[in-house]
Formats: structure tokens, sequence, C-alpha cells
């Protein structure tokens, strides 16, 4: 039975392009199983750490030369943006990119690493490809080395536009408070890595823009929000104090937007456009509206 | 994860001559569209137009009734307790005012007609602009609809089979909508009263 742990291991090991001689790992299981009599599973995860840890660097790439899964690499990146956790196993999940482009990334609770922060910079060594619906991303595993780097790098990334009218904006839009550690959104007071914090006020908008043909979720950091709305975060502040109520805020963002047509620029991150730049969709013109009667007289 | 429906833009008059509702799965949660006459699969809709008129004609609880016109006909909605958000909103809109709309089109028989209506997720306050907007949007994505009634996608297919759609009395509903928004050119035709 060892032996064919071994073979599994070892096969494994070599994808890693990590070469261990099978008498080595045989050995190691050998000894944790039959003699210190740790379960199956414990002694893998043992035993494929240990040699996870002594495998040679992987190829450090650039964002845009990911092509396939599967794959090992380093990559020098900055941490663009972190999401809110969409499950309990992701212990953080957001955006990282380089002059070549930006990919999503996953560190899982289980691996066990130390958090990155926004606008940071660090050499992840040993991160995995991985495929999901037609796109990449790269998994932070057990094995994975995070160096922060002191260096700042300039991240590129592709511009996207919609036109469309405002359909809806989502709970956990308005006046938010967000851990002063992490700075991702707390749910009920409470941080998902740190537990109960005091937290900081924060304004943003998570909406979604249709136009008929596609639906856009996007995401308005604070600074568009009140540029946007022209509430500061000051004022939303009192306006939630006066009325002992945050969800008066969402309320206020949500009649000045749904129903209306804007056109909105920004980078497209994962399922959202992070917007970076609004406009209220100009009034129609009269030559439209000629041009438009004149096709539908020709039909 | 299953991602959120477009919200389709069709005229009253278009959605009122509608009546083929249908799942694609045989599921109680599976989603409920509904198919237009020019191939439009609405599970959800986004219009905007005049609320006219509303009333409260629940028993125990509110149950909302409003109607919503644009420049082809009305739209009929109701919000009751499961569309806190809307029937809320409702509750606080003065009839006449500009609305935009966004909900689920319902369909119902009586008396061995099916009659559609709407039941909104969210209806808001908005301006004649927005109006005017939602209208030459509208007008152009119908007649972009028409166009393609003959090429053959499914829904068109669909909606030719089931409808036997006359083309020309939509095309007719396109143009008296951007008649209303056109500044140049023919005006909203008016019924001369002394030629009847």
């Amino acid at each position: 039975m060892v032996r064919d742990i071994a073979e599994q291991l070892k096969a494994r090991f070599s994808e890693m392009d990590v070469e261990v001689p099978l008498e080595d790992i045989e050995k190691k299981l050998d000894e944790l199983i039959n003699k210190f009599r740790v379960p199956v599973e414990e002694a893998k995860r043992s035993v494929v750490s240990q040699y996870s840890k002594d495998r040679k660097s992987a190829d450090l790439l650039k964002v845009k030369d990911i092509q396939s899964d599967g794959q090992w690499i380093s990559l020098k990146t900055k941490v663009v943006q972190l999401w809110p956790s969409e499950s309990e196993s992701i212990a953080q999940s957001g955006l990282i990119g380089d002059e070549t482009g930006t990919i999503r990334f996953v560190s899982w609770v289980k691996s066990d690493l130390p958090p990155v922060e926004e606008g940071k910079c660090y050499m992840l060594k040993n991160v995995v490809t991985d495929e999901w619906q037609g796109r990449y991303n790269v998994k932070l595993t057990r094995s994975t080395e995070i160096v922060p780097i002191e260096d700042d790098i300039e991240v590129s990334s592709v511009v996207e536009e919609f036109l469309g009218a405002i359909v809806d904006i989502q709970s956990g839009s308005g006046l938010i408070k967000r851990c002063e550690f992490c700075k991702r959104a707390l749910a009920k007071g409470s941080c998902g890595e740190h537990g109960k914090v005091e937290g900081m006020y924060d304004l943003r908008i998570k909406g979604v823009i249709d136009d008929g043909k596609m639906v856009q979720d996007i995401l308005l950091n604070r600074e568009i929000v009140e540029s946007l709305i022209g509430i500061t975060l000051d004022e939303a502040k009192k306006m939630a104090a006066e009325a002992l109520d945050q969800s008066l805020v969402l309320d206020a963002f949500r009649e000045r937007l749904i129903g209306r047509y804007f056109s909105i620029k920004g980078p497209r991150v994962g399922r959202y456009i992070l917007v970076e730049d609004v406009k209220s969709s100009p009034k129609i013109s009269d030559q439209d509206v000629t041009e438009l009667i004149k096709e539908a007289e020709a039909l | 994860m299953l991602s959120r429906e477009v919200a389709k833009r069709v005229f009253a008059r278009e959605f009122g001559e509608s009546d083929m509702a249908f799942k694609e799965q045989d599921d109680q949660y599976a989603p409920q569209y509904l198919l237009t006459p020019t191939g439009a699969k609405c599970n959800r809709i986004f219009f905007v137009g005049t609320l006219i008129e509303k009333g409260d004609i629940g028993n125990d609880v509110e149950y909302w009734r409003a109607r919503v016109v644009d420049p082809t006909g009305s739209f009929m909605i109701y919000a009751g307790q499961y569309q806190p958000e809307a029937a809320q909103a409702l509750s606080g809109i003065e009839p006449p005012q500009f609305v935009a709309v966004i909900g689920k089109p319902n369909t119902y028989e009586m008396s061995g007609e099916t009659l559609t209506s709407v039941r909104p997720e969210r209806i808001h306050i908005v301006d004649a602009d927005t109006y005017d907007l939602w209208i030459l949007e509208t007008a152009r994505q119908t007649l972009q609809r028409l166009k393609q009634l003959n090429e053959g996608s499914e829904d068109a297919t669909k909606a030719k089979e089931h409808y036997s759609t006359n083309i020309e009395h939509y095309k007719e509903m396109v143009l008296e909508a951007l008649k209303t928004i056109s500044k140049s050119g023919e005006k909203v035709s008016f019924i001369d009263l002394s030629d009847i």
C-alpha cells in the first residue's frame, strides 16, 4: 500500500518538476504510517509539503504569458484589489497585475499564508495557474512563498466602456464599514479574517448596468461615488447618524441612480468593471431620432 | 453561479399583446420567460413611462396596483409583500410622475384572455430626458428584432410561429413612439374631432 501511495506522490512531484527518488518517499511514508501510526491522508500531506518546499523555484513569468492551466510559476506583481470573500474556504481573493496585464488570484484558508495588502507589491513564488470560465487565474497554495518587494509596479489593464441603464444597486453598497487591517467589508461588524473589529467607514456601490442586450456588474469606489452623487463620506456619516440608520445612504444612492442611463469606463476585474469614469448619458439628439424614423419607414 | 438575466426593452403595446409564457426547464425554480411577438425573450424588463394611477387593492396587507403609460399603451404593475421595495416606493409616489421600472413579466388568464402585468423589483422616479432615452433605445431594439424576425434565430422562429407576427403593425408602433420624441418633421397626430 505504501508503495502505491509513494508512486502516486512521485508522479505528482514530477508534474511539479520535482524529482524525488521513490525510495525516499516510500521510506518517509512507511515511517509515518507504520511506525508513528499517522493516518494515510495526513502522512501524504506531510510528505507533499516537505518536498514542495525543496523544489526548484518556478519560472518567473509575466501575467500576459500565462496561457495554460496547472503550470507552476512565479509572479512579480502588485495587488490591485482585494475582493470580499465569497466563501469560507477562501482567505483572500482579488486582482494582481504587472506591466503586461492583470489576473485574478485566490488564496485558500487551508494554505495558511500571510495576507497580502492592496496596493503593495510582492514576489509570489510557486503559484499555480488555473482556468475558470475561459479566464486564467492563479492559486496561492501551501507551497507558495510571498515576499514583499519595495519597487512599485505599474499595472496595465484593458479599459472597457459600457452604456446602459443602472438596473440594480446591491446590498453591501452605500455607507459601509471596512476592517482597518485588511480593508475587507465587514459583515455585521465582523471581519472574516480579523473577527470583531472597530472598522472604518467607506462609501461604495456594487451595481448592475444593463443595455437590453447584456448585463455588467460594476464597482464604484468612494472617490467616484462622492463625485457622482455629490455626497461626501462625512456627509453620508452625518445622514446616517441623524436618521440612526445606515441604510438611508443606500436608499439615497438607489433613488439617484436606478433607472437612469450612464456611460461608464474602467478596467475589467473579473466579473466587474471598476468604474474610473462615469457620466450621465447625453440627451437624445434629434438626428438619432430622425435616422431611426427613416430606418423604420424603410422596413 | 447563475448569471443575472438581461432586462429587455419592449413597448407597452407589444408587451400587452404577448401571451407566450414558458420555462425552459421543468423545475419549480427555473426562470420563467415571456416571448413577445417580435421575439424578445423576457425574464426581466426595464421600462420608463408616466405613472398615471395607483391604488392599494389589498385587504389585510398592502397590495399596490399601478398603471404606467408609454407612447404605445400601458403597463399594469402589481407590488405586494413579496416586492417590498417596489411596494414601498409605489406608496410614496404621487401620480403623475415619470418612473423607471425594473421587473418580471407576469401573465394571467381572465375569461379566456391572457393578460400581462409586471411584478416590479424596483421603481424610481426619473426625469423626462430618461423617458426620451428609453423610447429611443426601445424603438431601436424593437426595430432590430423586427429586422431579425426572418433570420431564423430560435426566439424569432418561435415568435413568428406562435403570433404570426404582423411586421407592419409593430413598425407603426415604433414610428408612433419615435414621433413623440421627434422635434422636426411630423408631430404626434391628433384626431380631428370635426372629422368624426
